[in-house]
């Protein structure tokens, strides 16, 4: 269960988090009533935009930053779930 | 009445639904709930999504808006579409691998296991449980509100008389407590269904499709109703905007041509008549807004969203949610704002204990600008929001009481596979309960009691994440956070007077400016120095533990 060896790319997508949480802040704007397109509030608008950037940063971080322990893990419960099919329910670890 | 048959029909829809999947249902309690590991992306996607926009997201939002302004969408939603998917993305994953192979079906489960002690199970307990009753009253008191809201006849003054014009039910219909408020019918339910029946059918019908379809049924009404409240909300919005655009430009250009203006230019002469403090943030402190940010961390500590994950049948089922919760909270709250926005302009007169209540302006709204036959569908999206997070939260707490407190203490053969599911439904029949029984007392702003059960989940918030990501987290570290987070949250809440000051604010003076705070920022403070504190002064857990969960 080890992290993936990190790529440049996935420093690239946790900047873009970062940027992201930066710019939510967004003090220009603080006072500003202009309405854009004759309707859109400029605060909103630009927050609306910051739900697309996340949407595009969110698929890159799954694109570049995907931990790859994940697909062995997938294959593993692939292969536990064909071959114990029906009979995993009372197979819980111990709890502490 | 049209409203009325329509809503029945789409409840009826969803019992259906429930039956449905109950022919699906295998007979172990590991399908009953984790639908046996077997839901893939898009179900994912509309489950989860379901789940975290409750009532919150759209009569909150509005209600809101309509209160604060546009400072909403930035103070929740745009928030939230970076740091919900930051926690599926941290949290939700791992965990989901971790569930998958240690066989966890809670997170009290995982908590007992990574810091090794079982007292922890019975310190969170109660809290977990008792931190979703508000969610869970958020939803009970919307949905009775927003029925009653859209059946209520209407009121006017007739030779010095308040009356009730075109009521759906007729005053005596109900019992005299359940039709007066405190100045007779006019100030109670108005001729609408009374509030405490129509939370009362919602509350059964939510339980009757979680009872026969279990988490499979859940996610398949989650998904149901996720897409019926995205359609119908952008169809609640072209309404509210063609009828009102109509009002704005009828003065200028005549009825007939501002009908067909088109909906660009009515929403344009719409804006036009919203007051400017509500399109600004000038209102609102900038600390405030910032601190903000930690509400939407409460997702990671959510026991319900925690049993979705463990729902899904890949981690590459997380993906799809990821990318695409940001895009669906915007589709879903921009709508919502501007017509909370637009509710404040003078388009439109919201009479004085409509504006008293801000969870009931959305239902004004459509009661007053769609038709009867239309108003009867927005009003069914508007509920499909609302059940679509009770009933996850229905299930998890009887998931959580059978599995960390049943199973767990009765041992695990002592119960038959139906026993153990029919003491789950038994104990949230008993929370639920509970709940309707408080969600008769006055009501509270659905957003102001939303954004205090979140707090409460951010403030254990850093116990999860250093759970996962911080090897020297000790038993003792994770009682202190619990402790710390909790009795935080309640110092504050009553501090608040019990949620009834909305607009309660954490300030701090230096240098003699005021700064304002968000209460969650203080909790958060208070469990992450509790828990580093005392972690740092007690033993660490040893290699086994920290070889299960830290391999390298």
């Amino acid at each position: 269960m080890s992290s993936a060896r990190r790529s440049p790319m996935s420093f690239v997508v946790w900047g873009l988090v970062l940027l992201l949480v930066v710019l939510h802040q967004d003090n220009w704007f603080w006072d500003n009533g202009t309405l854009v397109f004759g309707f859109m509030p400029v605060a909103l608008l630009y927050h609306a935009c910051i739900s697309i950037g996340a949407g595009i940063t969110w698929f890159l971080a799954t694109r570049f930053a995907w931990p790859e322990y994940l697909a062995d893990d997938d294959l593993a419960h692939a292969e536990a779930a064909r071959g114990t099919q029906g009979g995993t329910d009372n197979q819980r670890g111990t709890v502490a | 009445m049209t409203q009325l048959i329509i809503i029945a029909v789409y409840l009826s829809l969803l019992l259906g639904l429930g039956l449905f999947s109950n022919r699906l249902l295998k007979s172990t309690s590991s399908d009953y709930m984790l639908a046996s590991h077997s839901i893939g992306p898009f179900l994912l996607l509309m489950s989860i999504f379901g789940t975290t926009m409750t009532a919150f997201a759209l009569v909150g939002s509005t209600g809101e808006a309509f209160k604060e302004g546009v400072v909403v969408y930035g103070m929740l939603a745009s928030s939230s579409g970076i740091i919900h998917s930051l926690c599926f993305f941290l949290i939700g994953v791992k965990l989901w691998s971790w569930g998958r192979k240690y066989h966890y079906r809670t997170q009290i489960q995982f908590f007992r296991d990574r810091v090794q002690s079982d007292k922890i199970g019975l310190l969170l307990f109660p809290i977990l449980v008792g931190l979703i009753v508000p969610y869970l009253l958020i939803g009970v008191m919307a949905s009775g509100g927003v029925i009653n809201g859209v059946t209520q006849g209407r009121v006017v003054k007739e030779d010095g008389r308040v009356v009730v014009k075109n009521p759906t039910f007729e005053e005596g219909t109900f019992p005299a407590w359940l039709e007066h408020g405190e100045k007779g019918f006019a100030d109670g339910s108005k001729g609408g269904v009374p509030r405490p029946i129509a939370s009362l059918v919602i509350c059964g019908v939510v339980l009757l499709y979680v009872f026969f379809g279990g988490m499979r049924g859940t996610a398949w009404a989650n998904a149901f109703q996720t897409v019926v409240f995205m359609i119908l909300g952008v169809v609640t919005f072209f309404v509210i905007a063609t009828k009102l655009g109509t009002t704005a430009l009828t003065p200028e250009l005549g009825e007939e041509a501002a009908q067909s203006a088109g909906v660009w230019h009515q929403i344009q002469a719409i804006s036009e008549h919203v007051p400017e403090e509500k399109l600004t943030r000038t209102h609102v402190s900038k600390l405030k807004f910032f601190t903000y940010m930690l509400v939407p961390f409460s997702v990671g500590m959510f026991p319900h969203l925690f049993q979705h994950w463990l729902t899904a049948k890949s981690a590459n089922s997380f993906k799809l949610p990821v990318i695409a919760h940001p895009i669906f909270i915007m589709i879903v709250w921009v709508p919502c704002v501007l017509v909370g926005v637009w509710a404040t302009s003078d388009l439109i007169s919201i009479p004085p204990p409509i504006k008293a209540n801000p969870n009931i302006v959305l239902p004004f709204m459509v009661k007053n600008l769609a038709g009867p036959l239309l108003g009867g569908f927005l009003t069914a999206g508007i509920l499909a929001a609302i059940m679509s997070s009770l009933d996850s939260q229905f299930l998890c707490i009887g998931t959580i009481f059978t599995e960390d407190v049943v199973v767990h203490y009765g041992g695990k053969g002592r119960f038959s596979e139906k026993q153990v599911v029919t003491m789950a439904r038994l104990f949230i029949v008993a929370v639920v309960i509970i709940t309707y029984a408080l969600s008769l007392y006055e009501p509270r702003r659905v957003f102001t009691l939303g954004v205090w059960c979140f707090s409460g989940f951010s403030a254990l918030f850093p116990l999860i994440c250093a759970a996962m990501y911080w090897r020297r987290l000790t038993k003792w570290g994770a009682y202190a956070c619990v402790l710390a987070a909790i009795g935080s949250w309640i110092y504050l809440f009553v501090q608040s007077d019990f949620a009834r000051n909305a607009s309660y604010t954490v300030d701090f003076t230096i240098g003699g400016a005021t700064y304002q705070t968000m209460p969650v920022a203080s909790m958060v403070l208070s469990s992450v120095l509790a828990m580093v504190i005392v972690s740092l002064l007690t033993r660490p857990p040893d290699d086994a533990t920290l070889s299960r969960f830290f391999p390298d």
